[in-house]
């Protein structure tokens, strides 16, 4: 990984948590042609639309409004919530923690799960088995999160009884009684990435299984064991890490409907209560650091890459 | 393409999706005259009603009978993906044909840009732009459109970077063509099929995401019938008739299977090689 790469690379992430502002402000506070009367109803009060153009400095120049709203977010105040009052940025924090729990344990989950089905599927191509992974994958990618997490309520929560259906319990709090309470969320979250993973994970192991230096392994000798996991994986995994963290992505996505219909307090919940209380600076706050979150995890991940793969040199 | 067509056919994907999508669109077309009841016709004696020869999926909160509101609300669901797809494909379309015939610096910026909004995810997007256009579906397939349009503009460009070489748009350039006519009457025919699947893949997203915000209340109003919209409503009642939130569930899914398939099989179609 050359210096060269890391500052360009650096710039990108830049450039595109800049656009990310600018698209998020632009849609929030500049393209809707009154904000005030939009916020408040066509009912407001002349006095209160006033009062709220003034809170918001809707009267100034755009360019001076959103120069005023990203000096603010730089210095990691993203103005009180219209709503309660309170600073948004503390309480948007907090959410993203408790969402960052949930999306770190439905990856782990998936890392666990999503593996060894590719693998078993990759090996036995063409059986039952990979019917089987195959067939499971593609209704796991074909369900929305709400009807994942419904039928998953259905059956574990409503007729098994085993597992509480709503609610939040912090893990510092009483761990196993905060586990039990994320076990649905994280179960449906992973649902989609399971599926996902465990394609990618097959169709690229295939594909190396196919190649002149497996087959070269073989005929020296090896054991189909010591080359699958010394020469097939690690090839066949290096996709996997793009993979994993372009679905990130989904998994932001995934996170705001499961949090709504599991009543978890976290940074997805928190915006769809902004966006249906139409609270501008939570929306703003919301949406921009779920597209930072993303774009971190995106040059994490392509940091990773080049890091473990040398044959990679961007520009 | 009729030879595409008994390629799609042969692979296992191809057929079932070819048939899925087949059956939806009957619905889609037919709907209404196959429902057995109005889609708004209430019975209050026959609320929660489980599945029987009468009502064939059962009854909601209201006694409304949910095969005829599903029959219904088949229009409004996968039209409206549809549209939202066509609006996402048509623009990104665009965009990614022109980058790539602009090339250098232009192109550069463009695409570092698309990539940019691409890192906000499609439902937050979504999200936005409803919050700015209102709930409606209306609202909901703008904001799907719009959400898919960097997606598709991608996928467009890499597509048109490799036509750009091509002697025949050499050959457009050497005439003394307009920008404008090389890229809609020279470039754009030439990447429609890549482009074909990555459509027929993401109606399937485009039902997903439309049902979503419904069922978030930011699509579909009640008393559509629209599929996300009953899921929602549903869940209210869940613990009085599963029933309810069942058969909504399973059609958006089957729908995104559907069309899931037939892209897959589309794929294999296009590129035998693989």
């Amino acid at each position: 990984m050359s210096p060269s790469y890391l500052v360009k690379r650096l710039a990108l992430i830049v450039y595109t948590l800049f656009v990310v502002s600018l698209v998020v402000f632009g849609i929030t506070q500049v393209l809707p042609a009154d904000a005030a009367v939009m916020l408040l109803g066509e009912n407001a009060t002349p006095d209160a639309l006033a009062a709220i153009r003034d809170k918001l400095g809707l009267d100034q120049p755009v360019g001076v409004q959103y120069g005023h709203w990203l000096w603010g977010v730089l210095q990691g105040d993203f103005g009180a919530s219209l709503r309660t009052g309170q600073p948004v940025a503390p309480v948007m924090l907090e959410a993203l923690g408790r969402s960052l729990t949930l999306a770190v344990l439905a990856i782990a989950l998936m890392l666990v799960l999503a593996l060894p089905l590719g693998i078993v599927a990759a090996l036995r191509r063409g059986k039952l088995a990979d019917l089987l992974v195959s067939i499971v994958s593609y209704v796991g990618v074909s369900l929305p999160e709400f009807v994942t997490a419904t039928l998953i309520v259905l059956m574990l929560a409503d007729w098994l009884k085993l597992l509480p259906a709503t609610g939040f319990v912090p893990l510092t709090e009483d761990f196993w009684e905060g586990l039990a309470h994320l076990a649905l969320p994280v179960l449906t979250v992973s649902v989609i990435l399971i599926a996902h993973v465990s394609r990618m994970v097959r169709s690229e192991l295939v594909d190396v299984l196919h190649t002149d230096y497996v087959r070269a392994a073989r005929l020296k000798g090896l054991s189909r064991r010591s080359v699958l996991f010394h020469h097939a994986l690690r090839n066949a995994l290096l996709p996997t890490i793009t993979i994993v963290a372009l679905d990130v992505g989904y998994l932001l996505g995934g996170v705001i409907v499961v949090e709504e219909i599991f009543a978890l307090p976290g940074i997805g919940r928190h915006l769809i209560v902004a966006i249906q209380t139409r609270d501008l600076p939570s929306i703003q706050a919301g949406a921009l650091i779920m597209a930072a979150t993303y774009s971190v995890v995106n040059f994490l991940a392509d940091l990773a890459y080049a890091w473990i793969d040398k044959r990679i040199q961007y520009g | 393409m009729a030879e595409l067509l008994r390629r799609l056919l042969r692979t296992p994907q191809g057929l079932l999706g070819m048939l899925i999508v087949g059956l939806i669109l009957v619905i889609v077309v037919c709907g209404p005259w196959l429902a057995p009841y109005g889609p708004d016709t209430m019975a209050p004696r026959l609320r929660y009603r489980a599945p029987s020869a009468e009502f064939l999926l059962g009854t909601d909160q209201y006694g409304r009978d949910i095969l005829s509101r599903l029959l219904y609300g088949a229009r409004s669901t996968v039209i409206l993906a549809c549209l939202a797809t066509g609006l996402g494909t048509l623009a990104g379309a665009l965009i990614g044909t022109t980058s790539a015939f602009l090339g250098g610096r232009a192109d550069e910026a463009i695409m570092r840009t698309i990539d940019a909004v691409l890192s906000i995810p499609s439902l937050l997007f979504a999200l936005l732009i409803v919050n700015l256009l209102g709930k409606s579906s209306f609202s909901a397939v703008m904001a799907i459109g719009i959400a898919f349009t960097p997606g598709m503009t991608r996928v467009t460009r890499s597509v048109a970077l490799a036509v750009t070489k091509q002697d025949y748009v050499n050959a457009a350039i050497a005439r003394g063509e307009r920008g404008g006519y090389i890229v809609l009457r020279e470039m754009l025919p030439n990447v429609v099929a890549p482009i074909v699947v990555e459509m027929t893949i993401r109606v399937a997203f485009a039902v997903m995401l439309f049902a979503t915000l419904s069922f978030l209340g930011l699509g579909a109003q009640p008393p559509s019938s629209e599929w996300g919209l009953m899921v929602a409503e549903a869940r209210r009642f869940m613990h009085l008739s599963f029933w309810m939130i069942l058969w909504p569930s399973l059609a958006v899914a089957l729908v995104a299977i559907g069309f899931n398939l037939l892209g897959d099989g589309l794929r294999d179609a296009l590129n035998p090689r693989t």
